[in-house]
């Protein structure tokens, strides 16, 4: 399977399970979303169960807070992870509090897909990482897959999940993994371990980070489509890097990355967001407080720049192999 | 700069900024303020189609006349018991906002919102609903909670934020949750409540149930966006939910003006979205109950989604924290043409037979007397001007379900502040 369709298969195990889980948004039901993650369920569910909505973020996710106060698991589809922020105020003020100020009366057991990162000609509109303004946020979770196999077990450990998740798929590997260069052909998931899905019910756990390379030279922490690049990258320099797939960025899973750093002595920090208050940022600090006398050299971030996402010099944009590779040279110049 | 396109004959655009009619030092006059007469509203079928009837966001819905007698086709035929459980809920409605306006002043609690004008709003529409129906107000409809029995006593520990308040001291005063009596959790974000109802009522319609969901917001916050967004999921889905604008002229202290009550009504506000729009008079209770009913009826029958817009007045601050005489003139609460709720339905009960002045002052003092006690009662908990009462830990419950690694250290960081600090507060046993 490829990525869209571990998730489809995550959504199909997910309504077959329980009753009460719905989907929803822009798209989603008869024709199955523009990326064709939801396709062929409003067939196999019904329109009361998978429907198309009106474009509304912020309506989208209201009726998605009602439903699960109500009782019901709606998933609801923000079709680009740009179009988030008309839904933030429902998001952030409501969703990620209603249990907090009811004291646990009524509780927000949502899942928000929608797809992120750039790398596809998307423009200002359609590449946005916002990873960063959710991590912010109390009382939500935020969960961002790097391959097929996490996607469908994270999602469906999402939806089980009680509290309202934030679940952001790479877009620009949801066919493929990803080396970095765009004029390179890209690979096909059919080719990849990962892309090996299971057809029934499995869950990978929320709050676990995954060792996708094990090495000793230098931890990568990375997550979404990063991981694949910094994977490429470390190849061509013959590093062994440690690549530390985060996985789910609330709960963070401090132990396996307090472990890792501690170990290799070194850390480099990788996203596509913009830099200034990025979730790197955040990383940095952490590694920086609990790992300090172990490292042998400054952790180094690896970002996107300050600037809105550009449409034709994306790939100047994008942290590809280049910048990559000359922050790996700076972070091992003393080994 | 010389333009090629030369304007110089046209007239210079203006920006009209709207300014009400009265403030501080005016005297007041509402002769403008059209009041249909009773009973002259029309009252279609439930199932009628809403563009049949889009007059009704015009005019006013009303059954009481000025002599206190109910006329017209939105009668709702009340028993006598049935008037009298709605005068004396929205006279301890009342009595509940004075004592607790003063407990505020007297700085036993932080805050306090009264609904002193508009309390037919609340209580004869919980009277109109049924109980398992999920109620979303915005912060001015105590009298939900009231109505549908409620312990006061819980509603004060929550306004004192003492130790038996259930919100664990986590929200604003008068912020209530009661899950159990079909009251949503209240949100200071305004009309974000309005697509949640809406979800809500569609999650009962998709799991084939019978209940509905209605919801409250004031007419200047139909000027956010979430308000539009619920009105068209409603319509879309013909949501089983009634909308309620309590239209009570101040938002704070921007006149209704601001939220565009100059170029049509709130009412109307449904027609675009091929909803049922009601203009009601908001201080009529029977009115208020007869249209609740009625678009409750549409609502369980599948007709769909009515707004309703209660034409109403607040009588007194936006909140303990507003000074009313600052914006609008002192006239203006006495001199509003649809007087005061309380004193029609009284009127209304006299007229019938049904009541009297004296039981009406023996009521209100025994409801003085009630209030009083179940503050006495609430106050053995704690109240908020004498610190704080809430077990210091509970400061990390339920941000999730389980608490993270994250949250388990600042929690023990605080728990090590307090340790050094010595100070007196509570731990969770």
């Amino acid at each position: 399977m490829n990525m869209i369709q571990a998730i489809n298969s995550a959504l199909d195990v997910c309504m077959g399970r329980d009753p009460d889980v719905l989907v929803m948004g822009e798209d989603v039901g008869y024709f199955g979303g523009v990326f064709r993650a939801t396709a062929g369920l409003q067939a196999k569910y019904g329109k009361t169960r998978v429907f198309d909505t009106p474009i509304t973020e912020t309506g989208i996710m209201g009726v998605a807070i009602g439903m699960g106060a109500y009782g019901l698991r709606p998933v609801p589809e923000i079709q680009f992870a740009d179009y988030i922020y008309p839904a933030l105020d429902q998001l952030v003020s409501e969703a990620a509090r209603l249990r907090y100020r009811s004291a646990g009366e009524f509780i927000a057991p949502i899942t928000i897909r929608s797809p992120y990162g750039g790398g596809i000609f998307g423009g200002q509109t359609h590449s946005q990482s916002p990873e960063g303004i959710f991590t912010h946020v109390s009382g939500m979770k935020t969960v961002i897959p790097s391959t097929p196999y996490d996607a469908k077990g994270l999602l469906i450990a999402a939806i089980e999940d009680n509290d309202p998740v934030l679940f952001l798929e790479p877009k620009r590997i949801y066919n493929g993994p990803f080396n970095g260069y765009w004029d390179r052909p890209a690979e096909n998931w059919s080719k990849h371990a990962a892309g090996d899905v299971p057809t029934g019910y499995y869950r990978v756990d929320l709050g676990k980070a995954a060792i996708v390379r094990p090495g000793e030279a230098l931890t990568i922490l990375a997550y979404g489509t990063m991981v694949h690049v910094c994977a490429a990258v470390i190849a061509e320099h013959g590093i062994d890097a440690e690549i530390v797939d985060l996985r789910t960025l609330v709960p963070l899973d401090i132990e396996t990355i307090e472990a890792s750093v501690k170990k290799t002595g070194r850390c480099m920090i990788v996203h596509e967001a913009t830099r200034t208050s990025g979730f790197g940022a955040e990383l940095s600090a952490l590694v920086q407080e609990r790992c300090f006398y172990h490292l042998e050299a400054p952790i180094e971030r690896v970002t996107g720049f300050d600037t809105p996402y550009p449409h034709s010099l994306e790939w100047a944009y994008f942290p590809g192999p280049v910048r990559i590779g000359q922050a790996l040279k700076k972070i091992m110049k003393d080994a | 700069m010389a333009s090629e396109h030369p304007r110089a004959n046209l007239q210079p655009l203006t920006l009209h900024v709207p300014e009400p009619r009265f403030r501080p030092g005016d005297a007041v006059d509402f002769a403008t303020v059209d009041v249909p007469p009773a009973g002259s509203a029309r009252r279609p079928d439930t199932a009628e189609p809403a563009r049949d009837f889009t007059e009704l966001a015009y005019t006013m819905v009303r059954v009481l006349d000025e002599d206190g007698q109910a006329v017209g086709p939105w009668d709702p035929k009340l028993s006598p018991d049935a008037l009298r459980k709605m005068l004396r809920n929205m006279a301890l409605l009342r009595a509940f906002d004075e004592r607790m306006f003063r407990a505020q002043r007297q700085g036993k609690t932080s805050f306090y919102m009264k609904a002193t004008g508009e309390e037919a709003v609340a209580v004869a529409a919980a009277q109109a609903l049924d109980f398992e129906d999920m109620c979303f107000p915005s912060y001015r409809q105590q009298g939900l909670l009231i109505s549908r029995g409620y312990p006061l006593v819980e509603m004060m520990n929550q306004i004192y934020s003492n130790r038996g308040d259930k919100l664990q001291g986590k929200q604003l005063p008068i912020m209530y949750s009661a899950r159990d009596y079909g009251f949503f959790s209240i949100s200071g974000n305004l009309t974000t409540q309005y697509p949640q109802a809406v979800g809500w009522a569609m999650a009962s319609a998709a799991k084939g149930d019978t209940r509905i969901a209605a919801v409250w917001c004031g007419e200047g916050s139909t000027a956010e966006g979430d308000f539009h967004s619920a009105c068209t999921f409603a319509s879309v889905y013909r949501a089983p939910v009634i909308f309620n604008v309590v239209n009570n002229q101040w938002a704070i202290s921007s006149f209704s003006g601001f939220a565009g009550a100059e170029a049509t009504t709130f009412a109307a506000r449904a027609i675009g979205y091929g909803i049922a729009g009601l203009r009601v008079d908001g201080n009529d209770a029977l009115a208020v109950y007869a249209a609740t009913l009625w678009a409750a009826e549409r609502a369980r029958t599948n007709a769909g989604p009515t707004l309703i817009e209660h034409f109403t007045y607040r009588a007194e601050g936006h909140s303990t924290s507003d000074d009313p005489s600052q914006y609008r003139s002192a006239g203006e609460p006495t001199a509003w043409p649809l007087g005061d709720p309380i004193a029609r339905l009284k009127q209304h009960l006299i007229a019938i037979g049904e009541w009297d002045d004296e039981r009406h002052a023996a009521q209100d003092r025994e409801l003085a007397e009630y209030v009083k006690a179940e503050q006495k009662e609430a106050e053995k908990n704690g109240i908020l001007g004498h610190g704080l009462h809430q077990p210091l830990d509970t400061l990390f419950d339920g941000v999730f379900e389980e608490m993270p690694w994250h949250l388990r250290e600042q929690q023990a960081q605080m728990m090590a502040e307090e340790e050094a600090s010595g100070r007196p507060w509570a731990r969770k046993s």
